[in-house]
């Protein structure tokens, strides 16, 4: 079986998921299904064989588990969505649809050579930092959790870091495919972009308190530089410098006081000054509230989950029990409606996407395409980590999203950008000459 | 390249694999911990959605707590009411979706809600689960007695105290009463109104479980525990013969009598409890050591939580308390045993552990671990908890036991509790006025036993205790356990 036909057969497999999801979200909702929730899933498969059609014509060698995949983890994040709030479902659903077609336009555009984008290599890092500090600009950032992550200009409204992450990977891969031999021989000198870059990361975590988006940003940043000049002395010099202006930052700023503080003990036996109300309370009920609220609704899934639809998330007065469950705590509302088995099966298509992005990488001809490759795919794992771990009480938490599944139109266009460029790499590398 | 990329893919999947390994954690391991957590407002409105165990009165058999069913978005949930009212609020407690569960419906949660049991009962919870029916939790029997709640609580009337009455031969509660007490099916929307309850107290602290968490200075019933550490040492008699000058000195200082214009003279120990002579304990005390007082009093159940069903927090344990925490003195000279001998000195008791107290005497000796739940059974009738009276432990020896009861049937006979004696019965019993530092705002004390006569033992162990009163513990707390006792004995009178 050739790889798009393989493609074809995932999808229909993933439209069967999308389906079989959201009729039982429609089951628990009216306890029946209803013509509108069957047509959701036949919907669903169609706009994907669009995609697949699409890229039959442009990329007809591509990896042919790549796209079912995200199809596949969209369905989880559509029907989880859905099933929260039908019209933030009905957005989500939207923003897929926009996500495709970003997607085919992508490919379109770049299917005869995708590698002319390393010639703009400088306008994307220039562009990576100026996206990052977008939301630090006073008149347009705006606050949600003390954290700014949100860009606004008049009825438009975007996470600039999603699109960040991509400009910063585009420009070390062809930033390194440049200078890697020169940076592989060590030399002091050789160290100033790595201060440059640790420099404008601390900076994103000083304006924005973004913790989590510049840990993602510098851990892409070693990975790459890693894999371009395989000397682990720059990662250790790398993770080290990060440690240390973490450290200090730690000492200065409240915020990310705060965030360890929350992930070392979240619950206190005594009552503790309480920031939000100026109280004392139990860190439960305070400043670590919402990470124990996901944990507990964690823990009420167990080993096979309550079924979708039959979560609790509210109270019996519709107050709402965890918050921000549609974007940073998605990952909680699956745990506890599909259980252990369906976050695993959920956390196993993540690691089957990192698993064929690096098969890609690997079999890509030129280094700039191997890089590329291996940061887009590097950050797509290591932004899931850095959410679900923060979720799970692995690493201290912070509001990034998780790609393809939380709710959130940049998320998901970016997340497509990626899967794009990668199906790119994966025709020119599989491509007979 | 190609090396560093497949490292960068180890490390990459191995983030991911350590996701799956905490998923694991939380759900399977940890899961259960987080489920008993009192701030988990997931689990707790989750269980709404289970039919909830009944919760029933012993005698006569009426439902303490019930379940109201409403429909909301499609759920089928099921919320309680409490057809008693406050007559058993603080042993059922409540189960509300916005606050934390107190009472048995907290400790007793797993019962309730079918997640605990015997494997069919599990099968059976999984079965309707999948069926998509409501999972039907198990309903418990307490042993309480309904008529004993009610006369408890009607006596109490205004004031502020507790009632606790126990079988001592077997430990099953009768009445765990405590006043004021408060409604539990206004815990859920008119929580207000529980916290605006007032009494002859303050603070009225209508929630506090009296009966087992209010701790008190336990005034003369401490003697009880004084002639028992006396008759055990070997070194006493009941007929052991003090001289009563009115009062005791202690360091070089006067200790009196409640009454100091008679002293009584040369007096039998029998006598000075009987008429709760305090020089002649204080004496003992001196003689003993505050050291082997406690050693008895800690036979008796003092410095250990006393065992209940109900939840841990809303039990106290008994014994000497400095700065809010219960303190062991290292030596004698730390406390005075003079004082602590007829209970004052920084002793902090627990009218539960008194009736424990009585009770162990009663039955020569035995102390039985008082249980206020019957059975828990499955809805089919099956029982998936049926407990087995438990010895704690001996107390003191027959001989002992059998002594100190003679000398409190004593008390009851001619001296301080005389207001306690009902016809027909034999009734042992041990007044207390506990003095708070306050002059005219003592807590009054009666400890007793009750049987049919001094042959067989006691069907019934009894303590009151209240709050700021004037009077003695002879003229207000006795009345009031005669009343309970009366009740209960009538009751289970043959018919």
């Amino acid at each position: 079986m050739s790889a798009r036909s393989r493609e074809l057969v995932g999808l229909v497999l993933a439209g069967l998921i999308a389906g079989v999801a959201l009729a039982s979200v429609a089951i628990a909702r009216d306890a029946e299904v209803t013509a509108g929730a069957a047509s959701y899933g036949a919907l669903f498969l169609a706009l994907y064989v669009a995609a697949h059609v699409v890229v039959r014509r442009t990329v007809p060698f591509a990896d042919g588990a790549l796209l079912p995949l995200a199809a596949v983890l969209t369905a989880f994040g559509l029907s989880l969505n859905y099933r929260l709030d039908a019209d933030d479902g009905a957005r989500q659903a939207l923003w897929v649809v926009i996500g495709v077609g970003v997607l085919a336009a992508t490919l379109v555009v770049l299917r005869r050579d995708y590698r002319v984008l390393e010639s703009y290599r400088y306008l994307f890092g220039v562009a990576a930092v100026a996206l990052l500090l977008l939301p630090s600009v006073p008149g347009l950032g705006e606050r949600v959790n003390g954290v700014r992550l949100w860009v606004h200009a008049g009825p438009l409204q975007f996470q600039p870091g999603e699109l960040a992450k991509i400009c910063l990977i585009l420009f070390l891969a062809g930033y390194l495919r440049e200078k890697r031999e020169v940076l592989a021989q060590g030399r002091l000198k050789d160290f100033g972009p790595l201060l440059v870059i640790w420099g404008a990361a601390m900076l994103v975590i000083v304006q924005t308190n973004d913790l989590g988006s510049a840990l993602l940003a510098f851990g892409i940043f070693l990975a790459m530089l890693y894999a371009a000049t395989g000397r682990a002395l720059y990662v250790g010099a790398g993770l080290a410098l990060f440690l240390a202006g973490a450290g200090a930052l730690y000492n200065a700023l409240d915020r990310v006081q705060e965030r360890v503080t929350i992930w070392l003990h979240p619950w206190t036996d005594e009552p503790v000054y309480c920031a939000l109300n100026g109280q004392m309370e139990l860190r439960q009920d305070c400043a670590s509230y919402q990470l124990v609220k996901s944990l507990y609704s964690i823990a009420n899934g167990g080993f096979g989950g309550t079924g979708i639809g039959r979560g609790t998330f509210t109270s019996t007065d519709g107050s709402e029990l965890v918050p921000y469950l549609r974007t940073d705590f998605i990952y909680s509302a699956i745990a506890q409606e599909l259980g252990l088995i369906g976050a695993s099966a959920l956390l196993l298509c993540f690691m089957l996407f990192v698993v064929r992005g690096m098969r890609v990488a690997l079999r890509a001809q030129d280094g700039f395409s191997k890089l590329l490759a291996a940061g887009l795919t590097f950050g797509f794992a290591l932004q899931t980590f850095i959410i679900v771990g923060g979720v799970l009480r692995v690493v201290p938490l912070t509001g990034i999203t998780l790609p393809f599944v939380s709710y959130g139109g940049t998320s998901i266009v970016a997340n497509f950008l990626l899967l794009a460029l990668l199906l790119l790499v994966s025709n020119r590398a599989s491509a007979p000459r | 390249m190609n090396g560093r990329i497949v490292r960068l893919t180890y490390v990459a999947t191995a983030l991911i694999a350590v996701l799956v390994v905490m998923t694991t954690y939380w759900q399977t391991w940890a899961a259960a911990g987080l489920a008993d957590r009192q701030d988990n407002s997931v689990k707790r409105v989750a269980e709404f959605s289970i039919d909830r165990g009944l919760i029933f009165s012993f005698e006569p058999r009426k439902r303490l707590a019930r379940n109201l069913e409403r429909e909301i978005e499609g759920k089928t949930l099921f919320f309680r009411r409490y057809p008693q009212g406050e007559l058993a609020a603080h042993v059922v407690g409540y189960s509300t979706v916005g606050r934390s569960r107190t009472g048995l419906e907290r400790s007793l949660n797993d019962y309730l809600t079918g997640a605990t049991g015997n494997l069919s009962s599990l099968v059976d919870k999984a079965l309707d689960e999948l069926r998509g029916k409501p999972v039907r939790g198990s309903d418990v029997v307490t042993t309480l007695s309904l008529e004993g709640q009610r006369v408890a609580l009607e006596q109490l009337s205004a004031r502020c105290g507790a009632v606790f009455a126990f079988d001592p031969r077997n430990g099953k509660v009768k009445v765990m009463a405590s006043a004021p007490s408060f409604d539990p099916n206004l815990a859920e929307e008119r929580f207000g109104r529980i916290s605006r309850i007032t009494a002859d107290c303050s603070p009225a602290a209508p929630l506090l479980n009296r009966a087992s968490a209010g701790l008190y200075v336990p005034g003369s019933t401490f003697k009880v525990v004084t002639a028992s550490a006396a008759l055990e040492s070997g070194e006493y008699t009941p007929d052991s013969s003090f001289f009563d000058p009115g009062y005791c000195t202690v360091y070089g200082k006067r200790v009196n009598n409640f009454d100091t214009t008679s002293p009584f003279g040369t007096i039998t120990l029998e006598n000075a409890l009987a008429y709760s002579v305090n020089s002649v304990f204080c004496n003992i005390g001196l003689e003993l050591g505050a050291k082997a007082i406690l050693a008895q009093a800690r036979r008796f159940g003092f410095y250990e939580r006393p065992p209940l069903e109900t939840p841990a927090d809303e039990r106290a344990p008994s014994g000497l308390y400095r700065d809010g925490r219960l303190y062991t003195p290292a030596q004698d000279s730390d406390v005075d045993a003079g004082r602590m001998a007829f209970g004052q000195e920084r002793m902090l008791v627990t009218a539960q552990q008194m009736a424990m107290v009585a009770g162990a005497i009663g039955v020569g000796g035995r102390l039985m671990e008082p249980q206020v739940v019957e059975r828990v059974v499955r809805p089919g009738g099956r029982a998936v908890f049926d407990p087995e009276p438990k010895l704690i432990r001996r107390a003191v020896s027959e001989e002992t036991a059998d002594a100190v009861a003679r000398m409190m049937r004593l008390a009851v006979e001619r001296g301080t509790g005389t207001t306690a004696q009902i016809s027909g019965y034999s009734i042992g019993g041990k007044t207390g006025t506990g003095e708070t530092g306050v002059p005219g705002s003592n807590i009054t004390w009666f400890i007793a036993f009750a049987g049919r006569d001094e042959e067989s033992p006691p069907e019934l162990a009894i303590a009151v205790v209240l709050e700021e009163q004037s009077g003695t513990g002879g003229s207000t707390a006795a009345p009031i356990a005669r009343a309970v006792m009366e009740a209960i004995l009538r009751s289970t009178e043959n018919p």
